[in-house]
């Protein structure tokens, strides 16, 4: 019926057009974001072939590779990764979800916020490393320590994050979904989880990055496995191109997790414009 | 029924009560009711609306009564920060008055009492066109062939159905506005709320808008109220307009619209008839506007001494 003026009303918003021009722009952006490590390695090596730069301090990147390639074929790298991956997984769901549930509470309750919101706020500014020799103390030297660890670290920018993000959904949204008869689980499935997502998801990626590194941390103090463990180990035997295959793996599971959380924050809020 | 002087409450409609005509006006700029509708299906008695704010009492509606007949279109017009919203709020059961009460006659049997079209932007972002459309149904479980059935029977009235996956910030404001008047409908009220529905939009996008709303409330013919500042808007689309005093917010007048069913908008604007309720509905809100600048006008010396700012709707 009023399809005659549809086309000219969706071309002013051009909805396929945008995207297109933006990946355009994110081919251009990747290839560059290759390019300047790249580079930089060259010239690092180059470096270190001609002596301008300490070897002892700033090995080669060829050795490095070397170093790795060796750890990687006896399965010790392996096994250290595994040991870091497997605290950060379980870690991070057991900050993630009480953080989850209780944001959200806090943000839908105004008294449950003033009772909570103190205790959250004025725990919050403690460095979390500074936490690791009570943690140490509760939990002891097996990974139960770890895990904490790494929960406290996702559990603070989580609940933080997912609290302010239900604070700022219009309360319009609140009043359709009454008037429409959502009920109480409703309004939280339909529009406070929701309208919080973006948010959450902000609180996640920042909490995954506070996680990882007190990972690393905790393994130096109390483990005999896992990446921190590896590079500490490193320190005290004076490899210095473990510490450094240390380094560079942590960076990439660090890089692995951004783009992993990026892929599920464009499917848990479609909606929101693309990045 | 007219002596429980039950305050702040809504009730449903004593069928006994039904057919009293109260008008709370000064003047009926028109010729008095020609139908005779005898079925009250939302009875406004005597509520008054008061905020506490921090610089003081704001009386947005001032012992306000009226009568709106079952299937009739009713339009409120009324300067800004007059009380409309807040009245319609009342009516759809998110404030209630501080003083008076509001009946609203008993809803069909499985259907909702009222639907809001929201002043603004009120569609979910984070919701498809389609979810946003069947909203009031999946909230109520009815089963899902049902709101099938009904949502792209509203979708197809609306021009949305190529749009159904679509999500908000992918649409034009007048689609938007669509899909808010897709998701009242298909809820199957018994009656609409609708609070400055076209106000944000551009001219052409309006008069298209509001001949697809006729069109299709003509299939249903609920009781409707709707808010508008525009006077042709009201003549347009009303069978009664009710003019409403600057604040605090009451009836000033009551205005018949004697223009028949269905009606064609664009050549309703062609007819003598119609420049001469849009001059009456003017002269009786000339006034009120005007005292309501002046009320502004006192305000900042106000606000000014508080410190304060109130946020108005
Ligand atoms: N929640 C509220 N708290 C305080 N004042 C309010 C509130 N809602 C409305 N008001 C005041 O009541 C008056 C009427 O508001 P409203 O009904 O939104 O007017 P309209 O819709 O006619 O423009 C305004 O002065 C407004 O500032
Ligand atoms: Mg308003």
């Amino acid at each position: 019926m009023v399809t005659s003026e549809m086309p000219a009303e969706v071309g002013t918003k051009g909805r396929a057009q945008r995207p297109k021009r933006r990946s355009g722009g994110r081919g251009r952006d990747s290839a560059l974001a290759v390019l300047t490590p790249v580079v930089l390695l060259l010239v690092w090596e180059l470096l270190v072939r001609v002596d301008a730069v300490d070897a002892r301090f700033f090995p080669a990147p060829s050795a490095i590779f070397e170093q790795m390639l060796t750890m990687m074929s006896s399965g010790e790298l392996w096994d250290h990764t595994v040991a870091s991956l497997r605290r950060l997984f379980i870690g991070f769901w057991l900050g993630l979800v009480p953080a989850l549930l209780l944001g959200v509470v806090m943000g839908l309750s105004r008294s449950l916020r003033a009772a909570i919101s103190p205790l959250v706020s004025g725990t919050y500014p403690i460095p979390k490393s500074a936490l690791l020799p009570l943690i140490l103390l509760i939990f002891g030297l097996g990974e139960m320590s770890k895990i904490v660890m790494v929960a406290i670290g996702v559990f603070y920018p989580v609940v933080l994050n997912t609290m302010a993000g239900v604070l700022q959904i219009q309360p319009m949204y609140y009043d359709v979904a009454k008037n429409f008869g959502a009920r109480r689980w409703q309004v939280f499935r339909t529009v406070a989880l929701p309208g919080a997502m973006p948010s959450i998801m902000t609180g996640v990626e920042l909490g995954a990055g506070l996680g990882l590194i007190l990972i690393a941390i905790a393994e130096m103090v109390g483990a005999n496995s896992g990446l921190g463990f590896m590079i500490w180990n490193a320190w005290e035997l004076y490899s210095v191109e473990t510490m450094y295959v240390g380094l560079l793996v942590i960076a990439l599971i660090g890089y692995g997790l951004a783009l992993l959380l990026g892929q599920v924050a464009r499917i848990v809020t479609p909606w929101q414009a693309q990045r | 029924m007219a002596g429980t002087a039950v305050t702040g409450k809504r009730v449903p409609i004593d069928s006994t009560d039904i057919g009293r005509n109260t008008v709370g006006a000064e003047t009926a700029a028109v010729a008095p009711t020609k139908r005779q509708d005898t079925d009250v299906k939302v009875a406004v008695r005597a509520v008054a609306k008061r905020f506490d704010t921090r610089s003081g009492t704001v009386t947005a509606l001032d012992e306000l009564t009226l009568d709106i007949p079952r299937g009739q279109f009713f339009m409120i017009v009324g300067p800004s920060g007059c009380g409309k919203t807040t009245l319609l709020r009342i009516l759809a059961g998110l404030e209630d008055p501080t003083t008076g009460e509001v009946e609203v006659g008993t809803a069909t049997e499985g259907r909702p009492e009222n639907s809001m079209i929201f002043q603004g932007d009120s569609i979910f972002p984070w919701m498809t066109v389609w979810d946003n459309a069947s909203y009031g149904l999946r909230m109520r479980g009815v089963p899902s062939g049902k709101i099938r059935e009904v949502v792209g029977h509203y979708l197809d009235k609306t021009g949305l159905t190529a749009f159904r996956d679509s999500y908000p910030h992918q649409l034009s404001g007048g689609m938007r506005q669509r899909v808010s008047i897709a998701r009242a409908f298909a809820n199957d009220p018994d009656v609409l709320l609708m609070d400055e529905p076209f106000s944000a939009l551009d001219e052409q996008n309006k008069t298209l808008l509001q001949s697809e709303l006729l069109r299709i409330w003509d299939e249903t013919r609920k009781t409707v109220v709707f808010i508008t500042h525009s006077v042709d808007e009201a003549v347009t689309l009303g069978d009664r307009i009710m003019v409403m005093t600057s604040r605090p917010g009451n009836a000033k007048a009551f205005v018949e619209v004697p223009f028949e069913r269905p009606r064609d908008v664009l050549e309703l604007r062609h007819r003598p008839e119609y420049g001469d309720i849009v001059y009456d509905i003017w002269q009786q809100l000339r006034d009120e506007v005007e005292r309501s600048q002046q009320a502004q006008a006192a305000a900042p010396a106000r606000r000014g001494r508080f410190g304060l700012r109130r946020g108005g709707r």
